[in-house]
């Protein structure tokens, strides 16, 4: 059993009880929202007439169900328009912060949460969205839930929840050129497998993550979820406190020198103890691309398709499966790989730092004329940022669309979607089946830059060859 | 607010096969546009049982003789990916009533549990002569019991197991955690009163 690491100390402080069941009843400090995976809860609360019991404890934000071209209300999709009624209803009845688009705050929850300074080490956070893991790169303890669970909190600020064992990644070494931390986390997952992370919390550890800004951090643990774990964080450091510092909601003035004694209290120690170590080596992860219908099922830029025979042999049927429905070939060349659609957004990739990236690459160059490009910033103030810079012109001359903050085409919930079988080089997070919005529509994922240089080559290609 | 306990369920199964099934293929998210959940069985597996013209494909789901089973056998990591609770509420409105298999994606299995389906673990060996006597006798009605931790059919029993907490809360009728949460709203309101930040 682990002792003594930021996950138990962290634990320990938020239990309120030992329940008859055996679980601990733990006090959520942070209750994130959408519009999404909500109403049915606040329907029970108005169902029993209950208030919420902490409404300062929880904040709302609109992102899955809107447009990212006119969001004009009432939105053209009936249904988007009803969910987002609903939640303004409810957070308005319960007396619940809610950024929506007048506030000029308004994005994807995990992007608001740490832009805001609402999201900072030492908290439990839930959020009725499995990305929520996202967080953990603040040195929270954060992760997704369902809707009955967000009722829960909304009722009693609490869960009923069991211990996880902890497994420390360590990633040693320097990343390449061209090599970035989605990279990391995909090279992580075809380690360790889109499973191994059930029943652990990760803490991610070594050189590589001590060296990421806080924004590289939020890319690995938000895919957290991918590889089985609900939970993913790092210890907060320095660059935690600075990236925080000054920020919205962050205490100021003495509080924030307070508030930082907190933080560093609740680092994971040095003689703590894991249930499991892992440690892999930076210097040799290359740009990962996935071909497969699982975030495991992924290569480097300069491999084949892998062979089923060269694959474990419980992995050759769910292969198998995913060659089919990607229409790809074992053996076939990873930069062969055609593309249709390159989308630069989602929880995962749509801060500044990627947008950045992207249009380091795309400045003078055209988009391929095979290929439509979506750029998706994650919140208003990262659109507002971009424009500042100029990134927009970048994006526009290149010929790539360049749109209002939202969750887009990550999971297509809005009018972004692929249309048949289209394949889309995606900065997204899942590749599932259908998950871009077309029961046949088919996703590669990379990092924003990998992404940028498909759009430009018309297929999968090796960013390095555009540093 | 109670809940009613789950000591044995008896009833037919059918079988998902595959590994990594995740939350997206149980519901697509096309289908999480309602505010409510009262729809959700009718889009349980909807892009894998159905085409886009609506028409049935070959799954196990749309069989005739699975309609009225209660019982989901599945293999490793089902319910892996996005947290949507529309997954359970999809396969509990299609009247599953439990769900085995080899293992779970953690928020999908806590999911069931917050929707009362208990969700049991089986080894491979175990699940596979499972499913082998049950492919030789297709109608027999299997008996869960989380008393023993069994499933018991014809007059082969096999080991399957449950999260002890979860298994606690099925047999006492408190798998509804609200109640027992909301008994230590005093604790709860010391603890946030005493927590180093605040809102």
């Amino acid at each position: 059993m682990s002792k003594n690491t930021l996950y138990d100390k962290v634990w320990d402080l938020h239990k309120v009880a030992t329940l008859p069941t055996g679980q601990d009843q733990l006090f959520i400090g942070l209750h994130l929202i959408h519009e999404v995976t909500t109403p049915q809860a606040f329907a029970s609360l108005k169902e029993a007439g209950v208030p919420v019991l902490l409404p300062k404890r929880t904040f709302a934000t609109i992102d899955h169900i809107i447009p990212t071209q006119n969001q004009q209300r009432p939105y053209q999709d009936p249904q988007a328009e009803l969910m987002a009624t609903t939640l303004e209803d409810n957070v308005k009845k319960f007396g619940i912060q809610f950024f929506d688009t007048t506030t000029q705050r308004q994005g994807i929850v995990h992007v608001i949460g740490p832009e805001l300074g609402i999201t900072r080490p030492g908290m439990t956070i839930a959020c009725g969205d499995s990305h929520t893991s996202t967080h953990g790169a603040f040195g929270s303890l954060a992760f997704g839930i369902g809707t009955t669970e967000v009722g829960l909190i909304l009722e009693t600020q609490t869960l009923p929840l069991s211990r996880l064992k902890v497994r420390r990644i360590t990633v040693n070494g320097t990343l390449q050129k061209g090599v970035y931390a989605k990279d990391v986390i995909l090279k992580i997952i075809q380690v360790l497998g889109v499973k191994g992370g059930i029943g652990y919390a990760y803490e991610f550890a070594g050189s590589v993550f001590e060296n990421m800004t806080m924004e590289e951090r939020m890319t690995v643990c938000n895919m957290s979820i991918e590889g089985g774990a609900r939970i993913g964080y790092v210890n907060p450091d320095e660059t935690t406190f600075t990236y925080l510092k000054d920020r919205e909601f962050t205490p100021k003035g003495h509080a924030f020198e307070d508030a930082k004694i907190y933080w560093k209290s609740i680092a994971s120690d040095n003689d703590a103890v894991y249930d499991d170590v892992v440690t892999i080596d930076g210097n040799t992860i290359q740009p990962m691309v996935t071909w497969g219908v699982t975030p495991g099922q992924s290569a480097s830029v300069t491999d084949l398709i892998p062979s089923p025979e060269s694959l474990p042999e419980d992995a050759r049927k769910n292969a198998e499966e995913a060659y089919a429905y990607m229409k790809l070939k074992p053996g076939m060349s990873m930069q062969d790989i055609p593309i249709n659609v390159a989308f630069v957004g989602s929880c995962t990739n749509s801060r500044i730092s990627d947008l950045r990236e992207a249009a380091k690459i795309l400045k003078n160059h055209k988009v391929h004329p095979n290929v439509k490009m979506l750029i998706v910033p994650g919140s208003q103030p990262i659109k507002k940022q971009a424009e500042a810079e100029g990134l927009d012109q970048i994006f526009k001359a290149a010929g790539a669309e360049w749109r209002d903050a939202g969750c887009s085409m990550c999971l297509a919930m809005n009018p972004d979607k692929l249309i048949g079988d289209e394949i889309c080089a995606s900065s997204s997070n899942r590749n599932f089946m259908g998950r871009q919005g077309s029961p046949t529509g088919r996703t590669l994922l990379m990092s924003p830059a990998m992404a940028a240089a498909a759009a430009i080559a018309g297929h999968v290609t090796d960013v390095r060859t555009y540093l | 607010m109670t809940s009613a306990n789950r000591v044995t369920l008896k009833g037919t199964s059918v079988v998902i096969e595959g590994n990594d099934i995740d939350t997206d293929r149980i519901v697509p998210a096309r289908f999480l546009k309602e505010i409510t959940f009262e729809n959700m069985g009718n889009y349980l597996f909807y892009d894998v049982r159905f085409n886009e013209d609506h028409t049935q494909k070959s799954h196990p789901l749309n069989d005739p003789k699975n309609q009225k089973a209660t019982i989901m056998i599945v293999g490793k990591n089902f319910g892996c990916g996005s947290s949507r609770e529309h997954a359970a509420q999809a396969i509990l409105r299609f009247g599953i009533q439990t769900i085995i298999g080899e293992s779970f994606g953690e928020i999908f299995a806590g999911n069931c549990k917050s929707v009362g389906i208990p969700v049991l673990t089986a080894t491979p060996e175990t699940l596979a002569s499972l499913k082998k006597t049950l492919e030789e006798n297709p109608s027999t009605s299997v008996t869960i019991d989380l008393v023993d931790k069994t499933a018991v059919l014809e007059n082969h029993s096999f080991p399957i197991s449950i999260v002890e907490a979860w298994r606690q809360a099925f047999l006492n009728g408190s798998w509804n955690a609200l109640s027992i949460l909301k008994a230590n709203t005093d604790k709860i309101r010391a603890l946030d009163a005493s927590l180093p930040y605040k809102f």
